[in-house]
Parts: C-alpha cells; structure tokens; sequence
C-alpha cells in the first residue's frame, strides 16, 4: 500500500514537471517538516537557519542542506524527536545518507559515480595497484628493492620526469573531476540559494566557516558530539591536524616544484630545508590527526552518520594516515638499504591517494564549502517570510 | 547507606534539586520513572525560561522587570496565584542563569519565528532535552546516583516526616524489583498527573452533551506523568491541596498528534489570521482578540468545551509564509465548499459561516505586527483584529484537538518549598516543579514560566532538603 502511495506520488510529481525525490531525500524532506516546526536547533549550525527560509523542501534544497551538515550531532542527542520517538528524527543520519548520494550523482564522468558505493573496496583496489605499480618498477628499474647504488637520492631510482609524467595527469584529473562535479552541484545549488551571486563579505565569512571549522563547535564553542551527549573539540582538533597537515604536505611538494623548475635547486633537500621542514610538520601532523579520526571513528556514536559510509570515512582516514607514515618513513631510511622498498610505497600510497580523491571522502571538504558559500550567500538576502507563533 | 536526599523524578526541577543538594554537601540519588532514552519528563520537550531582567543580558534584549512580569502572570491567572511565591519565581529566574552554565546549559537568541519572546524568555540551546542532557552528566560527575526504571509508588512517613519510598525498579533483564529507599530528607518532583487519561476523564468528567471531554484530549508531553505519588500524597497523607484538576497548560493542536510526546511541532499558530470553526461549522471565539503569543493558552480549553472537542483552523493563502509551518501539512482544497467537504463539515453551515463572516470583515490596514484595525461588524461572535475575507484559493484546514501540557492540581507549598499537612511544612519532605506549580499558576499560562518555577522551587527545595538531611545527620552524630 505505502508502495503503491509512493509511485502514485511519484508519477504525479512526474507529470508536473517537479524532480522526483528519493528516499533518502524523501526522508529529509520528511525530517525537515518536522524540525521546521520546532526549530530549537537554530543555534548549533547553518543547517537550521537555512531551513527556517523554507516552507518547502524540494530536491536541491536538500541538497544544499544535506552538504551544509556537518555530522557533528548535536541536533541528534538534542531532539525530543529522536528514536525512539515515533517521528524517528535523526538529521545527521538522514544528510549523510543523502550527502553520500550527492557525491555519486555530481562525479564526474558520471559512470565513475558507481566508485562511491563500495569505496573501501575502491581504496584497497586503488591502494593495490598503486603499491603493485612502484614496487614492480622499482624492482625493474633497480633490480633489488633492499639495497642498490642510490645514495639516497631516489632520481637515481625514478627520474624526475618519469614521476612527473606519472603524477601529474593522476593529480590534474582529480583536480578536474572534482570541479566539474561541485559545477554541477553549485548550479544546482544555486538557484535553490536565491541565485544571488557571491559577494566579497559572503566568500570571507565561509573561508572563515571552512578554515576554523565553526560548525564543529556547536554554536557555543564547547564542541561537538563522538561518543554520546558530551560536548568534545576533539573532532575538530584532529580534523585540523589532518587538512592543515594534508595542506603542508601539499606545500611542501610545491615548493620543491618551485624549486626544482624556478631555481634549479635538485632534491634531496637538506632537513633544514623549507619543503623538508614543511614536509615533516605536514607529515606529522596528518599522522596525529588522521589517528585521532580514526579513534573517534571508532567510538562514535551508533546512530551518527551513516554506517553505509563508515568504509568510505575510514578508508580515506587510513590512506592518509599511511601516506604521512611512509613519507616519514622514507625520511628517516632515506640512508638506508631499504630506500628502494619504502620510496615505492611511499609513492604507490600517494598515486592510490590521488587516483582515488575525485571518488571517496576528500569530496565532502569540496562540497562542504561549497554549500557553506552558498549558505553565506544565501543568508544576505531578505527572506520573505513572516512567521510568528506562540 | 542510608543517602541524605533522595529525589524522586527526572526532569528539570528535579535534577535542580539534585545539582543544589549536592553542592551543599549531601549525598544524593535520583529515581527517574523513565528509562534514559525517556528522560527528563516534560522538561525535554520545553525551550525556554521566563526571565526577569532589568537590563539586556547575552540572549535577552531590553529589559524585563519584576513588575512587569508580575503583571503579565496576573492578567494570564486571573489572580489566581500567590503573590509571595509568585515574587520569589520571578527574581529567581533573574539569577539563575549563570548557574545553569556552570553545570553545561548553554543558551541561544529567540528563535526565528518567536522573536516576540527576545525580551522575556531565554531559549536553551538545543531545547529542553539538550538542557536535560547537561544537567544529567553534571549531576553524575558530581557524584548523584541517578537510577532510571525507577518509578515510585509510596512514601513512608511519619508524622509529616519523610522515612523511605518504595519503588518498583526495572532491572536489566526485565523483571521489577521493589526497593525500599530511605534517606534523611526528600524532594518529591515528579510531574503532575496529565499523563494519566483516567485520571483526566474522571477530573473533567461527562459534559452536558454526554461526551466525556478528556476522551479527546492529546498529551503535548512524557507518558510517565501518571500522578501517582500526587495522588498517593493528596489521598493516602491527606498533605494540603492546591489547584483545580481539570486546570492546566492546555493548547489548540493539529489532531493528528501523537497521543504523547508531540510536543511543540504540533501546534497550529495560523488562528488569529482566520476564522476557527467547531464540528458544527459555527465560529465560537474571536481568534483576533489579542496578539497569538498572548492566547495560544486559551485556545485548548475552547476547544475542549466544543462537540466532540475538535475544531478547524481554517485560513486561505494570504496567511502562507505568516506563521510557523505546522508539522502535518494542512487540509488544501480550491473553494470553500470543497474544503468543507473535505474537512467533513456540514458543507451548507460551512458555507454560511464562511459567507457571514466574509461578509462582516472591515479591511482597513492589516498589520499581524499590530492590533490592527481589520474587524468585523455585526457578527457575533466578533473578529476584533486581522480580519480579512477568506476568499483566496487554495484554501487550508487544520482540525485542532485540545493538547495538555501539564496539569495545575498539586501540593501546598510556601517559600522553603516543603509540603504541608495540616498546616504545617514538613521537616524534611519538600516538593518542586509541576507537583506544585499551581501554587503559583491556578489557571492560565505564559510562555517559559512552567520552567521558571521548575527552576526555581528545584533549587530552593534541593537546598532545603540538603539541610534537613545534615542536620539531621549531625544530630545522629551528636547523639
């Protein structure tokens, strides 16, 4: 019968034009009815405010909401509506599952979307051939992977341009497909923001969202929820010790472009050097962080997020987590026999990291600022609405 | 052991009482009906507190003060109340706030949609159940025993002492244990009875069309607000009354709640900008008399004293994008008689009600920010603001029932919160929130103010009873 509902719903909403939602979104639009009516969540995050501009809930609005949440929990361990109230409200769970859709629908080249459902197994595939790749090269470069006449130079084993050809259309189709999918989402997106464009005060005040977290905060600065109702910073703590980590590292790595191609200056680069120092701290610090992720992974709470996901989250936590470990790992055998074997899955590690950014968790950082850009937009605008209650 | 304060409930009130007794020194447990995914009573469904302020503090704007507040409660209860106590309510509510926070309440500016409030009422962050979650892990770092499935059935006493309670406590496999409890003092805040129908249809008894009202009535709140223990006391301790029964917090609320637990997002905040019709398809009330912030409260009794205690909300589109949206989404139709029809109204009635009062609206400039001057003429009953035909499509239905919040029928008390027989306070048995809230609200009710002496009889009875206890601890001591 609620089947039968369903496709009766459905074929109209076809016939006037109107998207069709789908369950998940249909739960969101459910959940949102209810939250709209009781709004005590208004000061945790964007996600309420947001809704309060709407009566309805159509696909792209939930879009839009679904990547502005953050999961931290919050709205769960407060509401008179969770399980087991009969309403079921559960708006972290209910976002993810629809944020975990958005990523598959916008990827870009859409069949790659698929890549998103089973991406534990994607990672391991992906982690497999990269290790596979450098390994076998390596040992046919080299002819052993523990010893050889190297140095501690690792050109002598992949020259510089090979790695430069290998890397560098790994990493600019990544950069692409991203793009090309948080395009489609933003022009989606967008129309259900008021369509306003961006503004210089608007762009500030979501670099500021994204860059200090402020939604893992919990609208009073205590923090957000792991375990169970207790306010923690920890989330967010760790999460800065993996982006600013990941984003030295990344400097790290351009520097070093600018100085092989700008200066001239070959690798190795001495420890007091600007991209080792970068390097390291980077290094370091996304060990600290991504360990942290993953020990509160563990202990998170049951009905946050969405369990479907977990492989995905842990998957890129893991990966991250080994790339930082074998770069420093390199680091310090750099002088040792074992050059050969831990440079090649060092860089093996990395291509899997790559070849596998457009498909998996890093997406929820691209769309996340995106949908906080909109919500900063969005927010500048009047509303027409002039509610009043009790 | 034997433990210095025992509380017996788990919401608000109760859990101030616990905080208090534990700063003071005494040893405290806590017996929450509920199991912990229940918790909190009433409490986890409220949002804020009503404050006095004379100045604007963090989330409240402008000033609130004592008089004004006393006004406010006096105009809602139509006198009934207690000045004294009244007063005592009031200048807690200025104070208690960074207390509160000290025990991980956190607070937030009115919510969009209730900006109305930004002066009176401070919201919690979160709402009621994220300030019962705070108040819960601060009582159990301080070291309150907090034990859950574990409702109260009597009291021992002696002479107007308290001696122990007997509980029935839910073990983890299942099975109910008694449990007898003694400790040196106890507060009593476990909610009033309004979640007990049987109780509610013999208060309200058969009206005189033969219908019994409460059959119809929707618990806004927890299933756990049985009444026993008030019962227990009024009937079996003969402890001082106070209230009448069939008086609570009672508001208009989409029929199609939950029997419990709907709390707020049922309620239905378009009245003032239509006309309300009973089961007969007649106006009974003016929905424009006041600001709807100021007679939400009236509306459950209306419509508990309608045939078959419903009625329907009827607005057209101009009022879409002006009130809160409802949780269930409104009866629509394209005309009128469609909307009777659909609604299951006498379609002919309907029509001459809707007709009539079409006809009597005086338009002039509709302001819902205002007492405007939009009426109606010659119709009775009147439509003294925001009147405006219903005359554009799609139209809107929303059947109302009436929901119950809390109920005012409770314990004699005085300013040291205790109960009373006969008179005279107990030494050692002190009560708190709802129990005793009709001390203060015999009818009527304002937003927030049910928090407001939560609030504040909590605390005074957790300091009380942490007082009674070590007294008398140190003279068992001595002796």
């Amino acid at each position: 019968m609620q089947q039968l509902e369903a496709l009766t719903r459905d074929a109209r909403a076809l016939a006037s034009g109107a998207p069709v939602l789908s369950a998940p979104e249909d739960e969101v639009a459910r959940q949102m009815q209810i939250c709209n009516a009781c709004r005590y969540c208004e000061g945790f995050c964007a996600v309420f405010p947001a809704m309060t501009r709407r009566l309805q809930f159509g696909k792209a609005d939930i879009h839009f909401l679904a990547n502005l949440c953050h999961n931290c929990g919050a709205c769960l361990h407060a509401c008179q509506y969770a399980p087991p109230h009969e309403f079921a409200v559960n708006v972290p769970r209910s976002m993810a599952q629809v944020r975990g859709q958005t990523y598959a629908d916008f990827a870009w080249p859409p069949a790659l979307g698929a890549l998103y459902q089973r991406n534990g197994l994607t990672l391991s595939l992906a982690l497999a051939a990269g290790l596979a790749l450098f390994l076998l090269m390596a040992l046919a470069i080299n002819g052993t992977l523990m010893g050889g006449d190297l140095d501690g130079n690792f050109y002598k084993l992949f020259p510089h341009n090979l790695l430069v050809g290998l890397f560098v259309p790994v990493f600019g189709f990544a950069v692409l497909a991203l793009a090309l999918g948080v395009r489609k989402f933003w022009r989606e997106v967008s129309l259900a923001t008021s369509g306003a464009p961006v503004n210089g005060p608007a762009a500030a005040e979501a670099a500021d969202n994204v860059l200090r977290l402020k939604y893992l905060g919990g609208g009073h600065g205590k923090g957000c929820n792991n375990a169970d109702d207790a306010w923690t910073l920890w989330r967010r703590r760790f999460h800065h010790a993996t982006f600013y980590g990941f984003m030295l590292c990344f400097a790290a790595t351009s520097v070093a472009t600018l100085y092989h191609y700008v200066l001239g200056w070959s690798a190795p680069y001495s420890m007091t050097s600007l991209p080792k120092l970068l390097g390291v701290s980077g290094g370091i610090s996304l060990l600290a962080g991504t360990a942290g992720l993953f020990w509160l992974n563990l202990k998170r709470h049951p009905l946050h997020g969405d369990a479907a996901q977990k492989p995905m989250d842990r998957g890129f936590i893991a990966l991250l987590f080994f790339t930082s470990l074998t770069g420093l790992a390199l680091m310090l055998g750099r002088q040792t026999p074992a050059l050969a074997a831990l440079l090649a899955v060092h860089l093996g590690a990395v291509m899997a990291l790559f070849a596998t950014l457009p498909y998996g968790k890093f997406a929820h950082g691209v769309f996340r600022t995106a949908a906080l850009l909109r919500h900063t937009v969005e927010k500048r605008q009047p509303t027409n609405l002039q509610l009043g209650d009790e | 052991m034997k433990v210095d304060v025992l509380v017996i409930g788990g919401g608000n009130a109760a859990l101030c009482a616990a905080l208090m007794a534990r700063e003071a020194g005494a040893s405290v447990m806590l017996l929450e009906a509920a199991p912990p995914e229940w918790r909190g009573g009433n409490s986890m469904h409220t949002r804020n507190l009503r404050c006095m302020h004379d100045a604007p503090q963090d989330v409240l704007v402008d000033a609130y003060p004592e008089e004004e507040y006393w006004q406010d409660l006096l105009k809602v209860t139509g006198g009934l109340t207690n000045e004294k106590l009244a007063r005592l309510v009031i200048r807690a509510s200025s104070t208690c706030r960074p207390w509160m926070r000290s025990h991980g309440v956190h607070f937030q500016p009115s919510l969009s949609g209730a900006l109305h409030t930004a002066r009176t009422n401070a919201f919690f962050m979160g709402g009621g159940k994220a300030l019962v979650n705070a108040f819960y892990r601060s009582a159990g770092k301080l070291g309150v025993r907090i034990r859950y499935n574990a409702p109260v059935e009597r009291l021992e006493l002696e002479d107007g002492r308290f001696v122990a309670a007997h509980a029935s406590i839910k073990q983890a496999d299942g099975r109910i244990r008694p449990e007898r409890i003694e400790a040196r003092a106890c507060v009593l805040a476990a909610g009033g009875f309004e979640s007990n129908i049987d109780w509610l249809r013999e208060a309200w008894g058969q009206n005189v069309r033969g219908e019994w009202p409460a059959d119809n009535f929707l618990i806004r709140g927890t299933r756990f607000n049985q009444g026993v223990l008030l019962r227990h006391l009024l009937d079996d301790h003969g402890a001082d009354r106070i209230g009448d029964p069939t008086q609570a917090h009672m508001v208009a609320i989409d029929a199609r709640a939950p029997l419990y637990d709907g709390g707020i997002c049922t309620r239905i905040d378009c009245v003032s900008l239509g006309v309300v019709v009973n089961g007969e398809a007649l106006r009974f009330y003016d929905e424009g008399e006041d600001f709807w912030p100021k007679r939400y409260a009236i509306w459950g009794r209306l419509v508990a004293q309608q045939p078959g205690q419903t009625a329907y909300s009827i607005i057209d589109a101009k009022a879409i994008g002006r009130f809160m949206p409802p949780v269930f989404p409104g009866v629509k139709a394209d005309s009128l008689a469609e909307l009777a029809r659909k609604l299951g109204l006498d379609e002919v009635t309907f029509m001459r009600t809707l007709d009539d009062y079409n006809a009597a609206c005086r338009v002039g400039t509709f302001d819902h920010t205002a007492l405007d001057d939009c009426h109606t003429e010659g119709l009775t009953p009147a439509k003294t603001h925001w009147a405006r035909p219903i005359d554009t499509a799609p139209f809107y239905g929303y059947a109302l029932k009436p929901g119950i919040t809390f109920t005012y029928l409770g314990l004699k008390t005085d300013e040291t919160a205790a109960v009373r027989f006969g008179g005279q306070p107990s030494d050692n048995l002190f009560v708190a929130g709802e129990m005793m809230a009709g001390n203060v609200l015999g009818k009527g009710y304002t937003a927030g103010v049910g928090m407001s002496i939560g609030t504040a009889f909590g605390r005074i009875a957790g300091t009380q009873a942490a007082q009674a206890a070590l007294r008398q601890g140190a003279a068992h001591a001595a002796a």
